[in-house]
């Protein structure tokens, strides 16, 4: 089945222009969810996203229920939402923050309810200049609306809410640095542990670090029940999710769809999704959650859209981010320019990270401009190796954060999946498919 | 003596009161100092440092780690180009090559005129349309040569001035307002937290101690 009929949760209004404003919002249903969750019990709340099985949609795919439950003994102070959006191809915040900013900003009131948080910030990367403009717009009108500030609604319930700008750092979405970044300062990453901010947050104080996407879901999940949602999709993948398909397909563009029902194949494929290789020309390899990912070839498209069957795959959905490379991909170029990020981008704290991105960045330059000698593949992997230990999935850790063991995924993969091509731009300078 | 303008040194003033610790205002005050001077001149950041009570080398510090954060000046428009993943894919080296030669500089290089700075960026979360191009972090959707060219024209004659404001405008829409939630409500909530917390970790410590006096307890526990 390629397109399943499951429900819009979070994209429902994107087909009107006027999305993104509080008219279109309170006539298509919008702050009744909240509503709804006043009448709740803070528990009763924080137990339908629980039987929702809502996994965060942020990358790492941590169920949202758990990481509220981790607060239940001790009080919370914090609720920080991390729309810092920023692994490359990944443009899936960025459209429910433009389009579609109420609806984020009721799941953020629900949540701040469950938690019973007075206090919530998001946290929106810095580029988004018209998303902070619509989000800004939005809190302003809620504000009017009764629906922030003080006794909202009526309930007694008191939040105030902040849009916080990022000002430009991948390493902001990594939730200890964006923590960091919102205490004014760099964007370093936290030693671990505590693996979660919920002890140790926002000034020290239980915080709880949320994605847009996973927020952006609780109005229809408190309306409708949590296990309506927890009915759609399957195995520990549940609900709809939106992916991000990007590079070379017809139809590049955010779809949501219904988690494990779907395949890679169905995405980009389906008329009504991708439409197809551009230039019908075949797929050579794609990367299946953002550039740390380990890349799949086209034997993995019929893979399901779930996150334990892409993991057990050997790579992960992690932020939903799906690029396509056609057969005149050159997978030199393409993971040359993957390293050249992460190597900007890395903060420089730990040295593996720092240097080990540079040194790599540097010989696979070499390589895709002529210059590379035959036991740079071994070299390559050996600094791999350095990096992140032993070359598995999931890699092993020898640095604060992931940003560190995801670099090798890229190179990795390129050199397993087309080591003749690397050769071939070692021995005759030149590529073979470009 | 401040270098903040009455107008954006009220605006300063509002920013700083909606956090609990001041410090967090530096990156949303740096934006506001760009919005005035179209870069974060070092008298800003000196005074940034004084609305923030920390030192001008912690505001420096922290905005060079920073993208959109310039310690130096900026051309009118900032034009970034993406080159990752999805725009490679899409075309955008060749995209980057003709920008540089129609402006005549290198990535980080601004204009003779002042008008324009080139930027090769990271992925800017448009993929649908490659390459992407942003001015003033203003999507102008994916771009070939000529609309590139014609995107130029436009900025030169400033036909794009009502959607594309001058370098260092971020957002133009303020916030309505303070914070509402009483801070005494706040900082009841708070300090009842902390009461609630101390006194787990006390009895957390009462029960190992006691396990620790009578040994194998815990086992039988």
């Amino acid at each position: 089945m390629a397109v399943t009929d499951a429900p819009r949760i979070v994209t429902s209004r994107l087909r009107f222009d006027d999305s993104y404003t509080i008219g279109r919002y309170l006539a298509t249903g919008g702050y009744e969810g909240l509503r709804k969750a006043l009448g709740m019990t803070p528990e009763a709340v924080a137990a339908e996203v629980d039987a929702a099985s809502l996994l965060g949609r942020g990358g790492a795919g941590f169920p949202a229920g758990r990481k509220w439950s981790m607060l239940r003994k001790d009080p919370v102070t914090y609720l920080v939402i991390n729309g810092d959006e920023s692994e490359p191809a990944t443009f899936k915040d960025h459209l429910l923050i433009e389009r579609d900013p109420h609806q984020l900003l009721e799941g953020v009131l629900i949540a701040a309810y469950a938690l019973q948080v007075t206090q919530a910030f998001i946290y929106v990367r810095g580029e988004f200049a018209l998303g902070l403009e619509r989000l800004t717009s939005a809190l302003n009108e809620a504000y009017d609306h009764g629906a922030v500030g003080a006794d909202i609604f009526g309930s007694g319930f008191s939040v105030d809410v902040v849009v916080h700008p990022g000002a430009g750092a991948y390493i902001c979405g990594e939730e200890t640095a964006l923590l960091e970044s919102l205490e004014g300062k760099r964007g370093f990453p936290r030693i671990k542990p505590p693996f979660f901010p919920a002890a140790i947050g926002l000034y020290g104080q239980p915080t709880v670090v949320n994605n847009v996407e996973t927020m952006s879901n609780l109005p229809w999940i408190v309306l409708h029940g949590g296990k309506a949602f927890a009915e759609l999709g399957g195995g520990r993948s549940a609900g709809t999710r939106l992916f991000a398909l990007a590079g070379h397909v017809k139809r590049p563009g955010t779809y949501e769809v219904e988690m494990v029902k779907t395949t890679f194949r169905d995405l980009v494929y389906a008329p009504v999704y991708g439409g197809g290789v551009s230039g019908g020309r075949a797929v050579k390899a794609f990367i299946p959650g953002g550039v740390s990912a380990p890349w799949f070839g086209p034997e993995h498209l019929d893979l399901p859209l779930g996150q334990d069957e892409v993991g057990n795959a050997g790579s992960m959905l992690g932020s939903g981010a799906i690029t396509v490379m056609d057969s005149s991909t050159c997978a030199v170029r393409a993971a040359w320019r993957i390293t050249k990020f992460f190597a900007r981008e890395s903060c420089g704290q730990c040295t593996p990270c720092r240097e080990g991105a540079g040194w790599l960045e540097r010989v696979l330059r070499r390589i895709e401009f002529g210059g590379g000698r035959e036991d740079d593949l071994e070299l390559l992997l050996d600094v791999s190796d350095n990096i992140a230990p032993g070359l598995q999935w999931p890699p092993q850790q020898t640095t604060i954060c992931v940003l560190g063991p995801s670099i090798p995924s890229s190179i990795h993969s390129a050199i397993a999946m087309f080591r003749d091509e690397f050769l071939v731009h070692v021995k005759e300078g030149g590529c073979p498919v470009a | 003596m401040s270098h903040f303008g009455p107008a954006t040194a009220e605006r300063a003033r509002e920013l700083v009161s909606l956090y609990p610790e001041p410090r967090s205002a530096l990156i949303p005050l740096c934006h506001l100092a760009q919005e005035q001077d179209g870069w974060l001149r070092p008298e800003a950041m000196d005074e940034i440092a004084d609305l923030l009570g920390i030192t001008p080398a912690e505001v420096r510090g922290t905005a060079t780690f920073y993208d959109m954060l310039h310690t130096e000046p900026v051309g009118r428009y900032l034009v970034s180009i993406c080159t990752n993943i999805a725009c490679l894919l899409g075309g955008a080296d060749a995209l980057l090559e003709h920008a540089e030669s129609r402006l005549g500089v290198r990535p980080g290089g601004t204009t003779a005129d002042g008008l324009f700075t080139l930027e090769e960026a990271e992925c800017l979360a448009d993929c649908d349309r490659t390459p992407c191009v942003t001015v003033n972090h203003r999507y102008v959707g994916g771009l070939d040569a000529g609309a590139f060219d014609r995107l130029l024209d436009e900025l030169r004659g400033g036909r794009r001035d009502d959607e594309i404001p001058p370098h260092g405008t971020l957002v133009r829409v303020r916030r309505n307002g303070r914070l509402r939630v009483a801070t005494e409500q706040v900082a009841r909530e708070r300090a009842a937290a902390a009461e609630a917390r101390a006194a787990r970790a006390e009895a957390a410590q009462a029960r190992a101690a006691d396990n620790q006096a009578a040994p194998g307890g815990k086992a039988q526990g």
